[in-house]
């Protein structure tokens, strides 16, 4: 196992460089640049900028340049938020980022996998049909009207909770946003736990258990859901790294001080070290996640294994 | 397949062996849910495809009488908006008007003045959106009374209109052809690549699968809107290159839980078996495993689609999707959240249909699902 991680590990390095080298090249091939304003800078404002940002060297010198500075963890100033550099931007952002991420993951996944557990056990009633409904309306409705919406029924219409902004980091900042976050992703998780749940359930383990007398709540829980996990174990992964590394339009709606409006803040400004910056973060949390993944595979499923 | 009952002597009647998609076919039939998702989808297809044949207004035609008007079944304008446009028309022709009957797409009206009114007043009456075709029918008192009659223009706006003035139902309608073309054939593109990667990756496993789930998490990582500019840049802005974009998005997590579902299956009996039987390794994955993953398959591909056709929405924001006065679904609702509490109805009818959609999809996907799962017969 421990063999298998650093082998894992190890193979990150080579992961990160690829991603970094076309990144790098895929920014500059689209057209635009960070200066190239609605009303055109002076020709001498914009060689002297092209000077200080060192964007007037050949291509492959700027590269250069980048990787030595990025393996030392310099990852530049930001074109579009002077006066900071690309570290200091993400190191301010990404706690927040995580912090709500995290609750939203937790939110999505107990939630999403008990809905559709009691709908996987109660298949085609109408309390099966009701969470279903329940979540193919979440998987339809987008964030930028969830958001507005809620704001405007618990914190304008009802005046329970604030509408927006960190506060001091308390719950009642947290809620609000979490649900946001975390609806689309309940309801995905909810439809992949009964539709395996309800495989899993037919297995001929799991009637030999329940032939054994065993209680209802063991047979399921301990079980039944260990098989049925795989798929929402699977999109963990990609799941956990798109809700820590913050969302636009979250936290845009909710004046959340993370991370995720840099991806599209950045890409828009043409901002090439900040994007340069995200797609690193995003890299090494869909890296990480997957490993965490694999090594839960074989935990859920002895049949599954690493060699 | 692990199914003992299959060894049991075939029944006489039975002789005529069924594939397993023939067995599939059958039970889809059956299932009632699915089949009402099924007439309802192709409902909503006519709706948009067909639909505009039938409706008088083009998605694009404005109307700059009708700018945000709510949703009615009652004919634009009415009557008390017909009064105030023909007492502008008067006030512009620097005429009085005496009388003013509307009797259901024509009207009269009597005007007077102290000298007498040239005929051709009657073309302010033209000028304006709301009449046409009118016409001096009686002259009196030297010319100083007319009696003119005319048609009048009146709309229909079920669906109400948006701040430009077009008709939303034919909006609706151009937006379900464009999101349920998205939708389909880039969840399938996704489908497609991401089973038989996915696939493919979790049976060869070792090398094979450590190098394929590496460039998986290069493209998770990739900055999409560049991925997006760079492929408009080459390409040029066409709607197939939206089909390809989001599906070369979208199948890096199928790919990710089809391989799950391979590792566990690949230790199973049966693939055992076929092993032993000397089968090669792309008969297995085809004819075993790719057809034992099918269940959360389904399930994600309900779930791919109206992120699809929201994602379509995010690129037409950055200006590289369907542009105006072309429209589709996402970029319809993403406008009507906009203007969410001064006219939600531009949020509310995008949001029916595309409900509506996403709702007999997943009935489709589950009777699906339960059709072909080759567990159960």
């Amino acid at each position: 196992m421990i063999a298998f991680v650093l082998r894992r590990l190890g193979s990150a390095v080579p992961t990160l460089f690829i991603v970094v080298t076309i990144s790098f090249f895929l920014m500059r091939f689209a057209p635009g640049g960070p200066f190239n304003l609605e009303r055109p800078l002076p020709p001498a404002t914009m060689e002297n900028l092209m000077r200080t940002y060192q964007l007037d060297q050949p291509l492959w010198r700027q590269y250069i340049t980048y990787l030595s500075n990025a393996v030392t963890g310099d990852f530049g100033p930001s074109y579009i938020y002077k006066d900071n550099t690309v570290a200091e931007l993400i190191g301010k952002g990404l706690p927040y980022s995580i912090e709500l991420g995290f609750y939203a993951l937790l939110l999505a996944l107990v939630g999403g996998v008990t809905m559709g557990t009691i709908a996987a056990l109660r298949q085609n009633s109408v309390l099966d049909f009701s969470i279903m409904s329940l979540a193919t309306v979440g998987t339809t409705i987008p964030n930028f009207v969830v958001g507005p919406v809620l704001t405007l029924i618990f914190a304008i219409m009802l005046s329970l909770l604030p509408a927006g902004g960190w506060g001091d980091g308390s719950l009642s900042f947290l809620i609000l946003p979490m649900i946001a976050l975390a609806l689309p992703q309940l309801a995905v998780f909810a439809r992949l736990t009964r539709g395996s749940m309800i495989e899993a359930l037919h297995a001929d383990h799991i009637r030999t258990a329940r032939a054994y007398g065993l209680p209802a709540r063991v047979v399921v829980v301990t079980h039944a859901m260990r098989g049925a996990m795989l798929p929402v174990v699977s999109y963990l992964a990609p799941c956990a790294a798109a809700l820590m590394t913050g969302s636009a339009v979250v936290e845009t709606i909710f004046t959340i001080p993370g991370v995720g409006r840099y991806f599209v803040l950045g890409a828009l400004n043409r901002d090439y070290t900040l994007v340069m910056g995200t797609v690193v973060l995003i890299a090494i949390f869909v890296i990480v996640f997957n490993l965490v993944v694999d090594i839960l595979y074989g935990l859920l499923d002895p049949r599954v294994r690493h060699d | 397949m692990t199914d003992l009952s299959s060894t049991s002597l075939p029944d006489e009647n039975m002789t005529t062996g069924r594939s397993l998609f023939q067995l599939a076919f059958i039970r889809f039939r059956r299932n009632t849910a699915a089949m009402a998702g099924c007439v309802m989808m192709l409902l909503i297809a006519l709706f948009s495809y067909i639909g505009p044949l039938f409706s008088p207004h083009a998605y694009d035609q404005v109307f700059s009488s009708y700018v945000t008007i709510p949703p009615s079944l009652e004919a634009r304008p009415d009557e008390s908006a017909l009064r105030g446009a023909i007492e502008g028309v008067a006030g512009r022709a620097k005429v009085k008007l005496d009388s003013f009957e509307v009797s259901g797409r024509s009207f009269t009206a009597t005007i007077s003045a102290d000298a007498p009114i040239d005929p051709r007043a009657t073309r302010y009456f033209d000028r304006a959106n709301e009449f046409r075709d009118t016409k001096v029918v009686t002259a009196e008192n030297e010319g100083r009374i007319l009696k003119v009659a005319g048609q009048l223009n009146r709309e229909y706006f079920p669906f109400g209109t948006d701040p430009n003035g077009r008709d939303l139902l034919a909006r609706v309608m151009l937006g379900g052809q464009i999101s349920i073309a998205v939708g389909v054939l880039a969840s399938l593109v996704s489908l497609g690549i991401g089973v038989v990667y996915g696939a493919t990756s979790g049976y060869l496993g070792g090398r094979v699968d450590n190098i394929m789930m590496r460039l998986v998490e290069i493209l998770y990582s990739l900055p999409f809107v560049f991925l997006v500019v760079v492929l408009v840049v080459f390409f040029g802005r066409s709607f197939i290159l939206i089909f390809l974009v989001i599906g070369a998005v979208e199948w890096l997590d199928m790919a990710r839980i089809v391989r799950g579902q391979t590792l566990a299956l690949k230790r199973r009996e049966f693939v055992g078996a076929a092993q032993a039987l000397g089968l090669s390794d792309w008969q297995i994955i085809r004819r075993h495993i790719i057809p034992n993953t099918i269940g959360p398959v389904i399930v994600f591909v309900t779930v791919v689609v109206p992120k699809v056709i929201l994602l379509e929405s995010f690129l037409s924001f950055l200006g590289l999707g369907v542009q105006a006065p072309l429209t589709s679904w996402g970029a319809l609702i993403s406008e009507g959240a906009n203007n969410i509490q001064s006219a939600p109805w531009l949020l509310i009818f995008p949001s029916i249909f595309f409900v509506a959609t996403l709702f007999s999809l997943n009935f489709i996907g589950d009777g699906l699902r339960d059709a072909l799962d080759p567990r159960d017969r």
